[in-house]
């Protein structure tokens, strides 16, 4: 008796042939084979090391080689920077440097009056410091503001969204020393907006001797040239806020205002932190840009900590590495100290939070 | 059972194995039993470095004349490393020489700060006599003690410092040139009849390079005594020096002097060549050095040329200088640098040196028997007749503090000092204060 359900099996088709392995298959099995290769002898090496240590501590060996990177280059130059500040003299190497205690912080802090940098033995530090503490509270005050603008703007739906995006990051990739002669160019004398206002049958302006301009253009331009970076940070940080908060609110009838008060600033607070923390080093240790496009000046109006060290270290024909190294801790533990506010200030809101 | 993968790496390993045996045995090939063995490599060529910087077609000249030197030494190649002056020689250059990594040979100007770090040729020259006899005054520039005898090298030019005018725009403003009538013009006529001519033509009057050293000289002029009893550099109370500043101050805030070169400028040396290449400036102070580059910018697009330089009370004197190739200390070819800074010194090089550059010589023996300059141009050879005409004329005063060791220290800290002045920062008695302490405070670390 025949099963009617059985289902009759065609007799089996002849399966297609495997394509030859292309070069590209070749050269990918060589790099896999290489990898493994080195992955089996790395494994013996680490698997010896764990056996002998202990998985516990096998963190230690994988942290190793960033820990001697960053003493390398980072720990062990603070540390000389330091044993420099405490020496004299112009040599060039340590061992050549008369020890001189805290003779350098002493003549930096030698001050009558810390609020007339006149009444200072080191003048020029002191001057620095102001015009520092000013561009740093400008800057960093003016560029967060035009960020978070920028970011609110462009986080709602514009047409060419994409294209504005990217107009206001494009600035950040141009290095600052581009970025400080193309606005030269157009600021000096016979430059692009001194034409303009020539061709207007307007009086030339000299920006670059007039204190005041030339402190304007400094933080005009490093806030043009650096303002996409923060904003980006910004965007994501709106990016990640809920829209069902939104819609909440605006079924519980809040306005605009209201829902950027109490739903946008409050999440977007532990992001406006980081970018307001990492603008304000930025600023503290401006130079570049402003060498390039004012050299300092008019007299010493743009003349800021970084440059001062610089000039005192290797800009003038007696190099005095201690009092640079000095000043130059200083400005270290000023930025230690932002650092520790950002990390105090942004514990007190996760625990707010 | 055999791991598939595993067999097929090992076999790939082999593979590579084995390409690398084929590709071994191509580029080294196997020697033929009973063939000659290769000859020795040819005798080791030394390369030499100079740190070298430009005023004008000077660097050009030196490889024409070290190719021809290359070309009967083979053993010895010397490259040029030409830098800006005040990025390449004054800042970045002290550093490497401090650090033991300087060149074989550079081209400074800060004798006395450096001489610390030159090389004594003497015991490397065939005949240091030549030397003695030829560079000797500018050779004591170059001592690292006081009263030494080395030989470190010698002067690819000696410069004095001068201003020059721009004559066509004189003729425009139907004013005539001072120095054209007068033997000695003071400070103060020129600066009136500069500004007669800036204001009729729309120019700038004066511009002075924004440098210690070029106001020196001015200041010497005014009556400037720039040393104490003791040979200390004191400012603080020169009255001559401070009748100069009180000039200079005037001259910014009247406009008198093109700002943008000592107010628009910070903690660096500033030429303000441009502005009198670009016709803009009716009376640059500045110096012989730049002979040449407006022989070749300039040519005769307007008559430009050097006049003597302006009076004071005390003297109408500029500063000598100059330039130095000198030989670094450290450098590992001792023998090959004396070899090629012989051939660099010699007469006939020389000549042909100062000639095709428009350098003052500064070998005593072309002095004496003059240059025959490579130029057409009656404005370039006018310029250096006056500028000949100058070294005679210079005040005792203007060579000792060229000869001072410390005397950037001093140039510097008015450069900067006097610009605060300019801008409203500081007083022009605080300024002369912080010269003072910047002076006292530079040498004494110096001296630690």
């Amino acid at each position: 008796m025949t099963d009617s359900r059985r289902v009759p099996i065609a007799p089996p088709a002849q399966l297609p042939s495997l394509p030859r392995p292309g070069w590209g298959d070749r050269v990918s099995d060589l790099f896999y084979a290489l990898f493994a290769g080195v992955m089996n002898v790395l494994d013996v090496f680490f698997a010896a090391i764990q056996r002998w240590i202990g998985s516990r501590r096998m963190a230690y060996v994988f942290v190793l080689p960033n820990l001697l990177i960053f003493g390398i280059f980072v720990l062990f130059p603070m540390l000389l920077n330091f044993y420099y500040s405490l020496t004299g003299g112009t040599a060039l190497f340590p061992q050549s440097r008369p020890f001189v205690g805290l003779q350098n912080f002493a003549h930096l802090f030698d001050c009558a009056n810390f609020l007339n940098p006149n009444t200072c033995r080191e003048d020029r530090f002191w001057r620095g410091v102001y015009n520092t503490v000013f561009y740093v509270v400008f800057q960093v005050g003016i560029m967060v503001l035009v960020a978070l603008l920028t970011a609110l703007v462009l986080n709602r739906t514009l047409r060419s969204r994409g294209f504005f995006r990217s107009v206001f990051f494009y600035p950040v990739l141009l290095s600052p020393v581009v970025v400080a002669l193309i606005w030269k160019w157009i600021l000096q004398r016979d430059g692009l907006i001194n034409a303009a206002l020539v061709s207007l049958g307007m009086e030339r302006i000299v920006f670059f001797l007039n204190a005041n301009w030339a402190v304007f253009w400094v933080i005009f331009i490093s806030t043009w040239a650096q303002m996409g970076f923060y904003m980006l940070i910004l965007l994501a940080g709106l990016q990640s806020i809920p829209s069902e908060l939104y819609e909440a609110s605006a079924m519980d009838g809040a306005g605009r205002l209201q829902s950027f008060r109490h739903i946008t600033l409050p999440l977007l607070m532990p992001t406006m932190l980081v970018v307001t923390v990492l603008a304000l080093i930025r600023a503290v240790q401006v130079f570049d840009q402003v060498w390039v496009l004012t050299g300092g000046g008019p007299g010493t109006a743009t003349t800021y900590v970084v440059q001062y060290i610089y000039e005192t270290a290797f800009a003038g024909q007696i190099a005095r590495f201690g009092l640079a190294s000095a000043a130059s801790m200083v400005l270290g533990i000023a930025l230690l100290l932002f650092t520790l506010v950002q990390l105090k200030v942004g514990q007190r809101s996760d625990i707010g939070a | 059972m055999r791991d598939p993968l595993r067999a097929r790496m090992l076999r790939v390993l082999a593979g590579l194995l084995v390409g690398l045996l084929v590709l071994a045995g191509c580029v080294q090939p196997a020697p033929v039993p009973g063939a000659a063995p290769a000859a020795p490599p040819s005798t080791e060529v030394v390369e030499l470095r100079i740190t070298w910087y430009d005023d004008g077609n000077e660097g050009e000249i030196l490889r024409e004349l070290l190719d021809r030197f290359e070309a009967n030494n083979p053993d010895i190649r010397v490259t040029i490393d030409t830098v800006p002056y005040s990025s390449g020689i004054l800042q970045t250059l002290p550093v490497q020489l401090e650090a033991g990594e300087g060149p074989d040979m550079a081209r400074v100007t800060q004798f006395g700060i450096l001489a610390r770090h030159f090389l004594d040729l003497r015991p490397y020259l065939s005949n240091p006599a030549y030397w003695e006899e030829n560079f000797g005054p500018f050779l004591n520039w170059m001592q690292a003690e006081p009263g030494g005898n080395a030989i470190p090298g010698f002067m690819t030019q000696l410069t004095v410092t001068g201003p020059f005018i721009n004559r066509t725009l004189f003729e425009q403003a139907g004013v005539p040139v001072p120095s054209d009538t007068s033997d000695q013009v003071t400070w103060e006529e020129w600066a009136a009849a500069t500004r007669q001519v800036a204001d009729a033509t729309g120019t700038f009057a004066m511009a002075m390079d924004r440098s210690g050293h070029r106001l020196a000289g001015p200041a010497v002029s005014m009556g400037a005594t720039f040393f104490d009893e003791e040979g200390h550099p004191r400012v603080v109370d020169d009255a001559g020096f401070r009748a100069m500043a009180e000039y200079m101050v005037q001259w910014h805030a009247d406009g008198t002097m093109i700002p943008e070169v000592w107010v628009g400028t910070a903690g660096s040396y500033q030429a303000a060549n441009e502005p009198f290449i670009n016709g803009q400036l009716v009376f640059y102070m500045s110096g012989s050095w730049q002979v040449g580059q407006f022989n070749r910018l300039i040519g005769d697009a307007f008559d430009w040329e050097a006049v003597p330089n302006p009076c004071g009370p005390a003297a109408c004197t500029g500063m000598p200088g100059g330039a130095g190739l000198v030989a670094i200390g450290t450098t590992r070819h001792p023998q090959e640098v004396a070899r090629v800074m012989e051939y660099l010194t010699q007469e006939e090089v020389l000549a042909e040196f100062y000639a095709r550059t428009l350098f003052i010589p500064g070998h005593l023996g072309l002095a004496a028997k003059g240059v025959d300059f490579a130029a057409d141009l009656p404005q370039a050879l006018t310029s250096l007749n006056v500028f000949a005409g100058e070294v005679g004329k210079l005040a005792p005063l203007a060579y000792d503090l060229q000869a001072y060791r410390y005397n950037t220290i001093l140039f510097n800290a008015i450069r900067d000092r006097l610009t605060q002045v300019f801008t409203g920062e500081l007083t022009l008695d605080e300024a002369l204060q912080r010269m003072q302490d910047d002076i006292d405070a530079g040498i004494a670390a110096t001296q630690q």
